[in-house]
């Protein structure tokens, strides 16, 4: 690994500002950037440590807002009683990320600004229909989750910016959730594909209203699965509903195929996956 | 660019001078002589580098000394100040160390768990320990020590 500038901010405004002056690599649990910079794949000549901003380190809920710091850890998330309770497919998919020594220093900002379409903790902020908060010295921006990346490894955020949060509307009422991924092993494997899955439902929990789902790794972002969400909206989950969901889902995957997986199994996977996270809802066995 | 770093391990405050990339498991064998922890992969995966950052594990090797700055570290070393320790002492007995790589990595893996968690599933003992690797592939060995470290304390 080549040496660099460090810069080690203590405050939000020190960081910001020393975005402005020098072209800096953001460092924050480091489990991504260190691994490239150890391969050689980035060379930075200055890195800026933010993993002493006490201030991006918080998970809170107020009036219907759920706001997580950039620098929770994913076992921050995986712990929380709101995320558990407001987004339990984010607890799930946290609880999934590499091992308990990533967990406990890799950030969800980190997750994100890397821009991976198999980052585990996107496919949840997508179906929240999460909304991010960039920050620099001129100013800020809210940009939908969505609108984000451009790529795989792409993102709109400029050099000068930080990502400092992640917002949602906490879903109300009924809620059905959940997060499934296939990797080469439980611990530490990149997932080949993931499925996130957020519904609000009838108090029986059988009637789906608002659907939504996302999927991880079957493209070069994330998407939205939005012919299935069409599809099991306003109806109830039973049989043949899932087996229809889960063929149009392996539709709507547009893979490749790549060192981990190809573009035939992905798709089966896919909808594979969707169909054992609804399943676990018509057995009654409700998470 | 060199940089200044106070932080205390293993209970001893120490401050050290090293160059801005260089790991906190660098630090700890290169420059401070505790070689207990260990580098396999340097890339997160096998967890042979784990140590406890304010109680936490992580690997040593995806962190830069300069993260730990004001931070109390927790090597194998330091775990065995006052003598074996239950835990170290049933991995001893269950034979759980063959060829002993992995072992300080497992060993504080299995530490953090216990700080937090004293009373472990076998499940959460699995869990613990899926981010260290044994290549001799003595998983069992390694639950049963734990187990035992659990029934005698």
């Amino acid at each position: 690994m080549r040496d660099f500038k460090y810069f080690r901010p203590r405050t939000l405004k020190e960081a910001l500002s020393i975005l402005t002056q020098e072209r800096a690599k953001v460092l924050a649990g480091g489990t991504d950037l260190l691994v490239k910079m150890k391969d050689g794949l980035l060379r930075p000549e200055s890195v800026m440590d933010i993993s002493f901003l006490e201030e991006l380190k918080f998970i809170r809920e107020e009036e219907g807002m759920v706001t997580i710091g950039a620098l929770a850890t994913h076992s921050m998330l995986e712990r929380s009683p709101i995320i558990n309770t407001k987004a339990p497919h984010l607890a799930e998919a946290s609880r999934s990320i590499g091992s308990p020594q990533i967990r406990n220093v890799a950030t969800i900002g980190g997750n994100i600004v890397n821009a991976s379409p198999a980052g585990d903790s996107l496919p949840p902020l997508y179906t929240l229909e999460a909304e991010l908060l960039l920050e620099s010295e001129k100013g800020s921006r809210i940009v939908a989750i969505e609108e984000f990346f451009t790529g795989p490894g792409q993102s709109i955020i400029e050099p000068h910016e930080l990502l400092t949060a992640i917002r949602f509307k906490a879903p109300r009422g009924e809620l059905l959730t959940f997060f499934q991924k296939l990797g080469q092993r439980k611990a530490l494997a990149i997932s080949k594909v993931s499925v996130a899955f957020l519904a609000t439902c009838a108090a029986d929990k059988k009637f789906l209203r608002k659907v939504r789902i996302a999927l991880g790794a079957v493209a070069p972002t994330v998407i939205r699965a939005r012919e299935v969400e069409s599809f099991l909206e306003n109806g109830s989950i039973n049989e043949e509903m899932v087996d229809l969901a889960a063929k149009l889902c392996s539709e709507e995957a547009r893979p490749i195929s790549d060192i981990r997986s190809t573009l035939v199994y992905r798709k089966k996977v896919t909808g594979e996956l969707l169909k054992r996270g609804l399943s676990q809802f018509i057995e009654g066995v409700i998470s | 660019m060199k940089i200044d770093i106070t932080l205390r391990i293993n209970g001893r405050s120490c401050t050290l001078s090293v160059p801005a990339k260089t790991t906190l498991l660098e630090a700890l064998r290169d420059h401070l002589g505790l070689v207990g922890a260990k580098e396999g992969c340097g890339k997160g995966e096998c967890g042979a580098c784990t140590v406890l950052v304010d109680g936490k594990a992580v690997n040593s090797c995806l962190m830069l000394a300069a993260q730990a700055e004001g931070k109390e570290i927790l090597t194998i070393e330091g775990l065995s100040q006052g003598g074996p320790t239950p835990l170290q002492r049933a991995f001893v007995e269950e034979g759980a160390v063959q060829c002993g790589y992995c072992t300080p990595g497992m060993i504080m893996s299995c530490e953090a768990l216990l700080r937090e968690n004293p009373n472990p599933s076998e499940e959460e003992i699995k869990e613990a320990i899926s981010g260290n690797l044994c290549r001799c592939t003595g998983y069992i060995k390694i639950l049963r020590a734990v187990k035992k470290a659990l029934e005698e304390r």
